[in-house]
């Protein structure tokens, strides 16, 4: 990827992005490949204090080193000397680099603290073991494990939990912020270039923690619009005999009792809602590739894909499932 | 080994100091000290003779004895956190493998962490104080011998418990940190019960080990020992346990309270009925980064002894090394709050803690510069403990550079729980405590079991350890850049996450190799290492003016102590050979030792000490059950075993059999 080479100088750190290069790629969430203006501090943050430190990791080692090599005949012993060595060197040049350092934080800070403008939506973001709840202020729009903004501009993020402590981390985009139980963390995050990003859950929250990705997907403007309307709208109607077949049994078995599908009889809230599951990329919060076998596979045990999550193994006979499945695929 | 030329240093010519460190000829025996032995040393050995066999193992309260087992346990410890690393790092080891479960993934990193930091790390640092601080201060043993032997068995039990608790697969899985309410009502199982126990009933034996150090470091000063002639070794526990003592209340409150809140139900962490979820980071937090000092000063410690005997000469700044020590202690209690940069605090405090833990950086900075110093104003002599007191310069500089990264706030929101942070840690830590403890062994070795390791062993052990944990440590800062978080038991493949790990994994099995190695290079020496001298580096502390390994009584006769470099400024060995027919220095007719005044060592009183006693194990025995009738949930039994220990604690208190009164 080009970007992780850039603004950097030097042998080192042309060592370095051989080193990142070798790591790199397309779909890398890599911090050093910033989209956004919190990442963009961030990544130059790095590379300041990248540079500052391997200067000062050089000088120390390579004293120590020769200071081995070096080896003087003979010594003295005294005891009092040697002191403005170390008052200057370890105390006073040091406290400047920390200065400049502080300096930098309270920067980053500042610039974080508020967006450049009014932002121009909020997104309420919950957290559940172990996926993401995204919903739209002002709509009726519920989402679940994709984040979806207008390019460019900044919105708003209120993050909680429903459960125990997680941490929404876009690496490209933002930092991360925690999710706490009853307190709401307002935050805020502007994507620079179109495009999706692999966002993750940071604080570890139980056994499958190394499941609860999402993306965090950056549209123009016209296009997140026509995409938000198409979610505020309740479900399609099933169109096949099979789509048929299969809303009728997802309303009447267990399903329901976990999952909403606006404009049916489902109105569960414990798992996803899936009005719209059929337009997602991944399911189980960014585990499986959202199509007819992984789905399938999913509903008919989902713990041998994901295993202690809430959903139990459904018994369900083979074209049921299929008529299931094939209706929530038709969910776009 | 003969006695022919004296090759010590600075007995005669105070400019030339040990030129000829890599002579052949020393002393087997020192002459000052084969004089006060030949005066008193057969009186002693009859006062202070301790019972041979299992009774003798069971009633000790010999420090060194005691110092030993702290450091053979906690290195047992340490094997089994580390296996548990291991077996991390295999999952790990591609993307996407199930060689373990998610469950077992999280029980092993919880138990890694708990344990090293807790169970390993600390206790280490105890292993060498309880041996080397009643040396290094010229004293007979610690101010309380019996609580010593209490909290070495209280140590022990609680380490069982806590082990225990992966043989029955109710390992603790929140992670070391435990964070509620994950730690609390999402995890209904015994699980998180041994960690609230096992953490409370350890914070027992840590809290009376470190007063009992304090006390021995401020009144058991040979005479003359003023403050500022203090070894910074021992500056190192003095600082460590009083920071323990302040810093563990926190940690035993919120063990407590979460305890309560999972069996009693009551409501302190429950933010829906008025709780606070984020109470128990803040308790947690106020207790663990004073904890990261608790365990890197005593290293530190090991490294201001090492490099000064290694470079002939006295360390540069001895004074700001020392202030440099306390003032962490100090600040390190201000700076919790950067391990919660992400929890959206407001910045008036984000910017307060990121001051603070800038300004916790020019302490180490300080000490940094004293070492290097030392080495450019001496003479450098390589030697495995020099090898790794070198390692221990380079890799801590790499986790000092990405410690102060962490203090530019929107940076560490950007890499806290990533990888970035588990090879920031792992720097400090390893590079930090570990390579100075293996540094600590092949240096004392020699005192402690009285033989020789080899030195071409020590050299191999050290080059293998720290290519191991070079390679296992660094890929992980660019793991984490690269946006791997933490603590996830599987990664897809993909990201460009799948090689950093393989080559980690390489090392960790590097690292392995390494250690067993260097448990080959110890194990042979005690079977066929060279006899060692009383003073095998040539080295400037008191604990090389004794035996190899030393007499129950460590000194025949109370050195008076004249300068920092008490073996190198001449007159102090020598104060031995005047003092040998003095008896407020040889105590030869009882069980004592000698207290001397907080500041600047002067005598009070000859002090009576307890001898051997089953008392402590008894005490340690009731606790462990009252803490293993809790986890059952068997509160009348608990209540029973607790009174059970009040009275033996009356028992001990009341019938002191061992001790007399002390000299007119």
């Amino acid at each position: 990827m080009q970007r992780c080479g850039r603004s950097m100088s030097g042998l080192l750190a042309a060592l370095v992005t051989t080193v990142l290069l070798a790591g790199c790629d397309d779909r890398s969430p890599s911090t050093l490949a910033p989209s956004g203006p919190k990442s963009d501090f961030t990544t130059m943050a790095w590379w300041i204090l990248f540079s500052v430190a391997a200067f000062v990791c050089i000088l120390i080692i390579s004293a120590t080193v020769l200071a081995a090599v070096v080896r003087r005949r003979t010594t003295r012993i005294k005891t009092g000397e040697g002191r403005r060595f170390v008052l200057v060197l370890g105390v006073i040049l040091p406290s400047l680099v920390f200065a400049g350092t502080f300096a930098l934080g309270i920067f980053g800070l500042a610039s974080d603290a508020e967006p450049p403008h009014r932002p121009a939506m909020t997104i309420d973001v919950v957290g559940h073991q172990w996926w993401w709840e995204v919903h739209y202020q002002g709509t009726d729009a519920v989402t679940a494990n994709e984040v979806h903004v207008p390019v460019g501009t900044p919105i708003e993020l209120r993050l909680v939990t429903d459960d125990v402590i997680h941490s929404f981390w876009v690496p490209q985009v933002m930092p991360k912020m925690d999710l706490l139980p009853r307190r709401v963390n307002k935050t805020w995050v502007t994507v620079d270039h179109a495009g999706s990003y692999r966002g993750e859950c940071a604080e570890y929250c139980g056994v499958q923690h190394a499941h609860m990705d999402f993306r965090l997907v950056a549209q123009p403007r016209s296009q997140f619009e026509s995409w938000l309307q198409q979610e505020e709208q309740t479900a399609a109607t099933p169109t096949t005999a099979a789509e048929r077949r299969g809303e009728q049994f997802f309303t009447a078995a267990s399903c329901a009792t976990c999952h909403t599908i606006r404009g049916t009889s489902a109105h569960g809230d414990v798992g996803p809602d899936l009005t719209h599951v059929g337009s997602r990329k991944m399911l189980a919060a960014g585990t499986i590739p959202n199509d007819t076998g992984h789905m399938s596979g999913w509903i008919a045990n989902s713990q041998a894909v994901k295993p202690g999550n809430e959903m139990p193994p459904q018994p369900i006979s083979p074209s049921d499932l299929h008529d299931v499945v094939a209706y929530l695929q038709s969910l776009k | 080994m003969t006695t022919t030329s004296p090759s010590r240093p600075g007995t005669e010519t105070l400019s030339t100091v040990a030129d000829d460190l890599d002579a052949t000829t020393r002393y087997d025996v020192l002459p000052e000290r084969g004089a006060a032995e030949a005066t008193v040393g057969a009186a002693l050995d009859e006062e202070w003779a301790e019972e041979p066999g299992l009774k003798g193992f069971i009633t000790t309260v010999n420090h060194k004895r005691i110092g030993r087992r702290y450091l053979v346990t906690a290195g047992i410890f340490f094997m089994f956190a580390g296996i548990n690393a291991l077996i991390m790092r295999t999952q790990l080891a591609h993307p996407n493998q199930s060689l373990i479960s998610p469950e077992e993934y999280d029980q092993l990193f919880t138990l890694h962490g708990t344990v090293m930091i807790f169970f390993f790390a600390t206790p280490m640092n105890s292993g060498f104080g309880n041996f080397f601080l009643p040396l290094m201060i010229g004293t007979r043993d610690m101010a309380y011998p019996r609580l010593n032997a209490l909290s070495y068995w209280i140590f022990l039990f609680a380490g069982i418990f806590m082990l225990s608790s992966e043989a029955l697969q109710w390992a603790p899985d929140a992670g070391w940190f435990a964070y509620v309410p994950l730690s609390n009502e999402y995890s209904p199982a015994l699980n998180l019960d041994f960690y609230a126990l096992g953490l409370l009933f350890l914070a027992v034996s840590s809290t009376i080990g470190a007063m009992n150090l304090v006390v021995t470091a401020l009144k058991m000063r040979a005479p003359g020992m003023s403050l500022n002639r203090v070894p910074l070794f021992v500056w190192g526990i003095v600082t460590q346990s009083l920071m323990l003592v302040f810093a563990l209340p926190p940690l035993d409150l919120a063990n407590l309270m979460l305890f309560l809140d999972r069996r009693l139900h009551m409501r302190f962490f429950d933010t829906a009925k008025g709780g606070d979820a984020v109470l128990w980071q803040h308790l947690f937090w106020l207790f663990g980064h004073p904890d990261v000092y608790i365990i890197v000063l005593p290293a530190m410690g090991i490294i201001s002894t090492i490099i000064p005997t290694f470079s002939r000469r006295s360390i540069i700044g001895y004074p700001y090394v020392v202030l440099a020590t306390v003032a962490t202690g100090i600040i390190s209690f201000g700076v919790w709050v950067h391990h919660m940069f992400a929890v959206g605090l407001s910045n008036v405090s984000l910017t307060f803690f990121s001051a603070a833990t800038l300004t916790i950086s020019v302490p180490a900075g300080i000490q940094m510069l004293a070492w290097i110093g030392t080495m450019w104003r001496g003479r450098v002599v390589l030697n495995p403990a020099m090898l790794y007191a070198m390692s221990f310069i380079i890799t801590f500089v790499v986790g000092g550079v990405t410690g102060v990264m962490f203090a530019v706030v929107p940076f560490d929101q950007q890499v806290t729980d990533s990888y970035f942070v588990v090879a920031h840690f792992h720097y400090v830590l390893f590079g930090g405590a570990v390579l100075p403890m293996l540094g600590g062994l092949f240096y004392w070795w020699p005192k402690m079991t009285g033989r020789m390791t080899s030195h071409a062993g020590g050299v191999i052990s050290c080059v293998l350890i720290f290519i191991g944990m070079n390679l296992t440590f660094f890929p992980m800062h660019i793991q984490g850049l690269l946006g791997m978080p933490r603590r996830i038991y599987t990664y897809p493949s993909g990201y460009g996450w799948g090689t950093y790990n393989l080559i980690e994994t390489i090392g960790a099995y590097l690292l392995a190799l390494g250690f067993l190695w260097t448990l080959f290079v110890f194990v042979q020496s005690l079977l066929s290492g060279p006899p060692a001298p009383d003073d095998p580096w040539g080295a400037n502390t008191l604990e090389w003016a004794t035996g190899s390994p030393p007499k129950p009584y460590n000194f025949p006769v109370i050195p008076t102590v004249h300068s920092l470099n008490p073996l190198w400024d001449g007159k102090t060995l020598q104060s031995m050979v005047d003092h040998r027919h003095d008896p407020q220095r040889t105590m030869t007719e009882h069980h004592q030792a000698l207290r001397t005044s907080e500041l600047d060592g002067r005598i009070e009183r000859v002090m009576s000490m307890p001898g051997e006693t089953s008392q402590p194990l008894l005490v340690a025995a009731f606790l462990t059950m009252t803490v293993c009738f809790l986890l059952a949930g068997i509160p009348i039994a608990a209540a029973v075993a607790f009174g059970i220990m009040g009275l033996v604690i009356g028992w001990w208190m009341w019938n002191r059999p061992e001790i007399d009164e002390p000299a007119p």
